[in-house]
């Protein structure tokens, strides 16, 4: 039977891990919400965005979706506030705290 | 219908894993334990078991394998002794963290330096924080009882945990005593199929094994396998009482020699217990009451029962068969001290280290611990509670 990988969060008791952390069920990575690891995330600001998606290839963590040739929102699930998208954004579309 | 034979432990032990026939033994030869593969091999080679014999080139990948066979959901186990136990000290805790049900027939040898390849208990003492359960032996028998039950242990859904069936290197290993075996076919039917619930192997559903903890994971996943551990004592008196109903040979958490109204004990593990029991018949001839708890199962550390057996003794000696180099005792020692302490007890405590690299040890060595035990209670006084048995000085 496949680990329900959702329920694998930071407030998760020792009871409620699977045994030897075994995570049964393959692809599983799109439900582990790794996205509350990070104290700081990215804001994007869609004003100041021209929609040249240099961001999207350099995320390590495929969060920032692409949709009809635009970016949308930020996926915060998964995004671990590593900063390179702000770095990436030739128009200051994306800031973050503690990122020039 | 039950064989009788003669047999040394490591034959003993081979048989047992010939009619457990598992599904994959990784091997590297160490002695005292290079027999039990030997002989298995030769199992192997004659077509008397289905299992995968697989020659390593070390300890490091004997248990290597045997854990990524376990996590691909074969039965699997490796024996060792020794630098070879030391040399899987990594795979050890990942076994045992992966919550992989395998076994390991671990032949006692003193632990390096000076290079020793007699009997200690050096080797699996060191390895007792590992999270493998432990159980040890006095005698071939009991080897082979021991190793027969095995599986039954560590593969039960409440523990998962791997298991190490130890005997005392040489002198359980090598000497050659009558024992009883069980049918090929009780023993099948007495291990059963290993059947995990998940399996590298399984098409339906992939796994993935030893997956990173993060510091917000570790400490849960710790107190979770404390868990499997939890449960150990009570599923080994639980196959004990089948294995019994199977064999007429009855096995506990340890093993109470004429303690009941002793107001002397000692406490040990392995085959010196033979020798104190001699010790203690001879004694109880002369009307002393003196008694023997011999530790079966010291990983999980069964510390209220062993408190309980131990609750009406006046004065106790714990006998160690390896250093720890605590500056007050050996392991074992240690463990015991704990549990009179926590169960409130009066007793006068001492830890005797004794031994050590094949150290013989006589019946007459035994009558003199249980003598200074006398001592102990006539001064009210333990004394030195850290001492050497047999040591030249």
């Amino acid at each position: 039977m496949a680990a329900d990988i959702s329920k694998l969060g930071l407030k998760t008791k020792w009871q409620d891990l699977t045994e030897g952390m075994v995570i049964a069920g393959a692809g599983t990575s799109r439900e582990f919400l790794t996205g509350e690891w990070s104290s700081v995330k990215p804001e994007f600001i869609e004003d100041k965005c021209k929609q040249c998606l240099l961001c999207v290839p350099v995320c390590p963590d495929s969060c920032i979706p692409v949709k009809d040739g635009k970016r949308a929102e930020f996926d915060y699930d998964h995004c671990k506030g590593c900063g390179i998208c702000v770095k990436a954004c030739p128009f200051g579309a994306i800031t973050m705290e503690g990122v020039k | 219908m039950a064989k009788r034979d003669r047999l040394s432990g490591n034959e003993a032990v081979a048989i047992a894993l010939r009619q457990i026939n598992p599904d994959v033994f990784p091997a590297f030869p160490i002695t005292p334990s290079t027999e039990i593969p030997q002989y298995f091999a030769s199992f192997a080679a004659n077509g008397q078991v289905d299992t995968e014999f697989i020659p390593v080139e070390s300890e490091h990948s004997s248990m290597s394998a045997a854990i990524g066979a376990s996590a691909a959901g074969a039965r699997a186990l490796t024996a060792t002794s020794s630098c070879g136990l030391a040399y899987m000290w990594e795979e050890l805790y990942i076994a045992a963290s992966n919550r992989l049900p395998l076994a390991l027939a671990l032949v006692n040898r003193a632990l390096s330096g000076p290079i020793n390849i007699n009997c200690d208990h050096s080797d699996s003492m060191g390895a007792r924080d590992s999270g493998w359960i432990q159980i040890y032996a006095e005698n071939n028998q009991e080897a082979y009882d021991n190793m027969v039950q095995a599986f039954r242990i560590s593969e039960h859904k409440d523990v998962r945990l791997p298991i190490m069936i130890c005997q005392d290197g040489f002198i359980t290993s090598h000497a050659v005593e009558n024992i009883e075996l069980l049918e090929d076919a009780e023993v099948k039917g007495f291990v059963g199929e290993y059947e995990p619930e998940n399996y590298l192997l399984n098409p339906e559903c992939p796994m993935a094994v030893g997956p990173y903890s993060v510091t917000d994971y570790y400490m849960e996943a710790k107190r979770n396998q404390a868990e499997g551990m939890k449960h150990v004592e009570r599923v080994a008196l639980d196959v004990a009482k089948e294995f019994a109903e199977l064999s007429g040979r009855e096995y506990g958490l340890f093993e109470a020699y004429r303690l009941e109204d002793a107001d002397r004990a000692v406490v040990m593990i392995g085959s010196a217990a033979g020798t104190t029991k001699d010790a203690i018949d001879k004694l109880r001839e002369k009307g002393e009451k003196v008694g023997l708890l011999k530790i079966r199962l010291f990983r999980p550390f069964p510390a209220d029962a062993i408190a309980e057996a131990l609750k009406h003794v006046k004065a106790v000696a714990i006998m160690d068969r390896a250093e720890s180099y605590t500056n007050h005792g050996g392991p074992l020692g240690a463990d015991v001290m704990s549990a009179l302490f926590r169960a409130r007890s009066t007793a006068l405590a001492a830890n005797i280290v004794y031994g050590l690299g094949g150290r013989d040890v006589r019946v007459e060595d035994m009558e003199q611990v249980f003598a200074d035990l006398k001592t102990m209670i006539e001064q009210d006084d333990a004394g030195d509670t850290y001492r050497y048995m047999g040591v030249r000085e």
